[in-house]
């Protein structure tokens, strides 16, 4: 089938002018051929006797496929096979396939290192109070990009000579903080409860267990919260310039401080089915590799809701502030013994108090106090968590 | 006008018709290339006018400028640009003669003052004019012959270089190879004056017409016109009625004309009526005519070989060209 | 001297200089000139050399280019840029594509000269600013000589430049006066610094820039120090002095009296975002004609084109003021 044009891929034979035997002379018409434009005759360009026909009238092939064979005259050369004086198709055609030389590199300014930060990782980075200055850039000439934030924010010991590097932490608490402080309204709810039955329970899990398997009333604390956010998904999630997106997945980040003035609330990850064993151990995992500077950026930006709890060497009550782009935070004081009405008469009692601040945008008191009593019912069936 | 006689002895007749063979032959083998898909693009065939190009280029001289159209393998063929380069150019290589640059249409050659190849309709005129005008500033007594179509006749640049080259008699020839179809569309489709030559007598440029079949009476004309124009007389119009025997382009189905009209046309085939003509006249043997054929189908398939053997321009070079090295 | 006489100088002085330069264009001859640019000039040279043409734009424009390639350094003049879409065809098949069409055979040392502009109240047909769309062609050099030193001063190398070279004469300016020394030499490939600053890049060419120049006075006053960036060779454009400039001011303003879309500015602007993004303090912002036909009413044609007050508007707007 030969190109009979610049745009022509395929060819229809629609009527065979000679026949197998017939001799055919340089230029004569042997086949007409339909294309989009019309009825196209085709010439051979050879003499010679035609010995077989190979494409049947009315059948359409691609350009370059032989129509017939004709005995005599020149071989024809297919488009594959064409014999040269030197062997040259193979690196002839090369370069038709090679890729263009590259686009004109555009001149670029020359940028000191590190001074790069694109705008997307800037707000980013705002977002979420995390100190730019140390993220190390995977853009092009080294420039910081958004997937950088979200990947090296809360950097390994690998990458620095010792630790963590405090008063950067603190310089992103404190952009944080702030911003929270802005930009959210804060409502606060407090309710205290009988916490005997968790405690109880407690130490009746752990008085058959070696210490490194033992729970913490802590772990009750966090699993109750998860349980109870099932059914209050307006503290569960993220607060976006466009509105409120809840979390389908609760993940609740652990308030964890550290030595020396810092502070980190990384998440655990689908904490509402987690079983209590799992969960302690992950929470022990979590302040081990806190401590020592080692946690992974999906677990500082993941949090949908903050626990935060000064444990026993607490207070009674916290009033904490609400991470960005969260909506709620919870802090649990420590237990203490107080006198309380039980049966109409004054028993002593293991009271703690749970604080829930929430984001007026997204939640209301009403909701909070039944969220709050939600946590607190849970917590007096400890076996059910 | 008074036209010079040529000279048609054995070797000027025998020169007549290896020029028309090698064009005859060498458009044949582009057709061919060209099913291969060894040439691309577009190719538009000569095949049939070649007295046009064969006689015209007769009265040159070597410091004469050509300005010719797409359909100008025969005019650089005679004109003098080798057949390897022309070859090696269909085929894109950066021996031809544009550097593969150009192809089919864009045959370009400095060393015989060949100033292509031109893809837009009478996008040739104003440059054969302005070639003309420097050669008249100059004080050159040089002459640049424009070959273009019937269809140019049509085109704004047509009037206004005609217009032109009158005012300012500038030693133009102006060839118009009228083959009756621009494209697809027959000349009294788009001229309501169908007789070309009368048009530049409008312009008050010396016009007049020639059988274009007729190898000998193209150059008796051309010989006139030329020698007029370099005594100083102005441009001059050259019409020469001819026929393609072939589509426009190779992907034309010719659904405008009919196989009985090309078939009468073949009858005044210019290579096989100079022939039959200079044998019965006794300038030239039939074993002649074999000899040149011979001698052409070798100078062909050499040519062929060579654009096989071609290279192509390195990508990395892909912006050369485009203007002059700069120092900066 | 005025911008007029400049440009007649400069012609004059490269008739002069080399036989081979002639004029040919529409009443360059006996009429002086459209603009007046050639007046006496024929008395002068006479009619072989100040040649008056015909109404064929595309014929006289190819004989350019034919007589450019014959050995003659001609200089066109196109009455106005609104005419040679007429030679458009000549330019852009032949003058910019013969070098590279002929394999590097032939070369097409053509000048072509051509008003442009609007703000006479010409209406749409005689006031566009086509710089942009001839920047966008691969083959030739395009100048807009903005001050009266560029208007005599780049004649000369562009009548050097083996390639065709169009030059643009923004028809406001030919009255303009201003001190202009003869014998300076100039490039064709670099932009120029009108006015150093710190705050912001105006990049702009042609009868622009003296709007830009005047706003920078005005912002000045605002203590607003703005750069001002004569680009002056519009293609290929000086990436390097634009880049140079934004990257020290951090934000750029282009000024183009060129309808906004598809405009010369917004390739300047695709270069900045190319070559400075990270230095920028905003997004690059842009003063071009409105997207309208240029109207006749005067105070309809101020708007559409670009004006000092849009210049300073835009620098107050990114520097968030």
């Amino acid at each position: 089938m030969p190109s009979l044009g610049a745009d022509m891929e395929a060819g229809t034979l629609v009527e065979w002018l000679k026949r197998p035997g017939d001799t055919v002379r340089r230029g004569d018409i042997v086949a007409v051929v339909e294309t989009e434009k019309g009825a196209i005759e085709v010439e051979i360009f050879e003499d010679g006797e035609v010995l077989e026909l190979l494409v049947a009238e009315g059948v359409k092939v691609p350009v370059g496929t032989p129509l017939a064979r004709i005995a005599g005259g020149v071989e024809t050369p297919s488009p594959d096979a064409v014999p040269v004086p030197t062997p040259l198709p193979e690196i002839g055609l090369a370069p038709a396939s090679t890729a263009a030389p590259p686009p004109a590199r555009p001149a670029e300014v020359p940028t000191p290192a590190g001074t790069r930060v694109s705008p997307a990782a800037r707000r980013f980075a705002a977002e979420r109070g995390i100190d730019l200055a140390a993220i190390h850039g995977s853009g092009p000439g080294g420039a910081v990009i958004r997937a950088d934030v979200e990947r090296t924010s809360g950097q390994g010991p690998e990458k620095r000579h010792a630790g963590i590097d405090l008063s950067q932490m603190r310089r992103a608490i404190a952009a944080a903080m702030a911003r929270s402080k802005r930009e959210i309204p804060h409502y606060y709810l407090s309710h205290s409860f009988d916490a005997v039955a968790a405690k109880e329970a407690v130490e009746r899990f752990n008085a058959d267990q070696p210490p490194e398997n033992r729970l913490l009333l802590g772990a009750l604390l966090v699993k109750a919260t998860a349980l109870a956010l099932r059914d209050f998904p307006e503290f569960n999630g993220f607060f976006a310039p466009d509105g409120f997106l809840p979390s389908k997945a609760i993940h609740v980040g652990v308030a964890i401080a550290i030595r020396g003035g810092g502070l980190a609330a990384p998440a655990i990850h689908d904490t509402d089915g987690l079983p209590l064993a799992e969960l302690m151990s992950r929470m022990r995992d979590l302040v081990a590799r806190v401590r020592r500077g080692g946690f992974r950026s999906s677990e500082i930006a993941d949090p949908t809701v903050t626990i935060s709890s000064l444990g026993d060497r607490g207070v009674e009550a916290l009033l904490p502030v609400i991470y960005p782009p969260q909506v709620a935070i919870f802090g649990f004081g420590s237990l203490h013994d107080r006198p309380w009405i039980v049966d109409g008469k004054i028993a002593p009692r293991q009271i703690m108090t749970v604080t829930l601040a929430g984001d007026h945008r997204v939640s209301d008191g009403h909701r909070g106090a039944l969220l709050l009593r939600r946590i607190d019912q849970l917590l007096q069936d400890p076996q059910k968590l | 006008m008074t036209r010079p006689k040529v000279r048609l002895d054995r070797s000027h007749c025998l020169e007549l018709l290896r020029q028309m063979a090698r064009i005859r032959r060498f458009e044949e083998k582009c057709a061919e290339l060209y099913t291969q898909e060894k040439i691309r693009g577009f190719l538009h065939l000569y095949i049939g006018e070649e007295a046009v190009a064969v006689g015209a280029m007769q009265a040159l001289s070597p410091d004469d400028a050509v300005v010719a159209t797409y359909r100008e393998h025969g005019h650089a063929l005679v004109r003098g640009v080798p057949a390897k380069a022309i070859m090696a150019e269909m085929y894109g290589k950066q021996e031809g003669c544009s550097r593969g640059r150009g192809g089919s249409m864009h045959l370009f050659h400095a060393g015989t003052r060949f100033f292509g190849g031109n893809a837009i309709v009478g996008g040739g005129l104003p440059v054969a004019i302005g070639l003309a005008l420097a050669d008249k500033m100059a004080g050159r007594a040089n002459v640049t012959v424009c070959f273009f179509g019937e269809g140019a006749a049509a085109e704004g640049e047509f009037h206004e270089s005609l217009n032109l080259a009158a005012l300012w008699k500038l030693p133009v020839l102006f060839v118009c190879e009228n083959n009756l179809y621009a494209m697809g569309t027959a000349l009294e489709l788009s001229e309501s004056e169908t007789d070309i030559h009368a048009k530049a007598a409008c312009y008050r440029i010396a016009s007049e017409w020639v059988d274009g079949m007729n190898v000998v009476d193209v150059e008796a004309a051309a010989r006139c016109a030329v020698a007029a124009i370099r005594a100083g007389e102005g441009p001059h119009f050259l019409e020469c009625r001819t026929y393609r025997f072939r589509a426009h382009s190779m992907f034309d189905p010719q659904l405008y004309r009919t196989q009985a009209e090309v078939d009468t046309w073949i009858k005044r085939d210019p290579i096989t009526r100079f022939r039959e003509w200079a044998v019965a006249a006794g300038e030239i043997r039939q074993e002649d005519f074999v000899a040149i054929e011979g001698e052409v189908e070798k100078e062909v398939a050499e040519a062929v070989a060579f654009a096989e053997a071609g290279s192509w321009e390195p990508v990395e070079d892909l912006l050369k060209d485009v203007g002059a090295e700069r120092r900066t | 001297m005025s911008y007029r006489e400049a440009v007649r100088a400069a012609i004059r002085e490269a008739m002069q200089r080399d036989p081979r330069v002639f004029l040919m264009g529409e009443d360059v001859g006996h009429y002086g000139g459209c603009y007046a640019v050639s007046k006496g000039l024929l008395e002068e040279f006479g009619p072989e050399r100040i040649r008056d043409t015909p109404l064929s734009e595309s014929a006289f424009t190819g004989a350019g280019i034919g007589a450019a390639m014959g050995g003659m350094r001609p200089i066109v003049e196109v009455m106005t840029c609104n005419f040679s879409l007429l030679s458009l065809d000549q330019i852009m098949n032949n003058a910019a594509t013969i070098r590279h069409m002929s394999g590097g055979q032939f070369n097409v040392p053509l000048v072509i000269r051509m008003a442009t502009g609007g703000g006479r109240q010409l209406a749409a047909q005689h006031s566009h600013s086509l710089e942009g769309w001839y920047a966008h062609i691969p083959g030739i050099r395009v100048l807009a000589p903005a001050t009266i030193q560029d208007a005599r001063s780049m004649l000369a190398p562009a009548l050097k430049d083996p390639d065709p070279v169009l030059i643009f004469e923004n028809a406001l300016l030919y009255n303009a006066t201003g001190e202009v020394d003869e014998t300076v030499s100039v490039d064709i490939d670099s932009a120029a610094v009108r006015r150093e600053g710190t705050d912001v890049s105006l990049i702009t060419y042609g009868g622009s820039l003296w709007k830009a120049m005047q706003a920078a006075e005005e912002l000045a006053s605002e203590s607003i120090a703005a750069e001002v960036l004569d680009l002056r060779v519009l293609r290929p454009l000086d990436e390097r002095a634009i880049l140079t400039s934004v990257s020290k001011t951090r934000r750029a303003v282009i000024v183009d009296e060129g309808w906004r879309s598809g405009s010369l500015a917004a390739e300047v602007i695709t270069r900045i975002v190319e070559g400075a993004f990270w230095d920028l303090d905003g997004p690059p912002a842009r003063v071009c004609s409105a997207e309208v036909p240029i109207p006749y009413a005067r105070h309809l044609e101020e708007a559409a084109l670009p004006s000092t007050d849009q210049i300073v508007a835009a620098v107050r707007h990114l520097l968030g003021k």
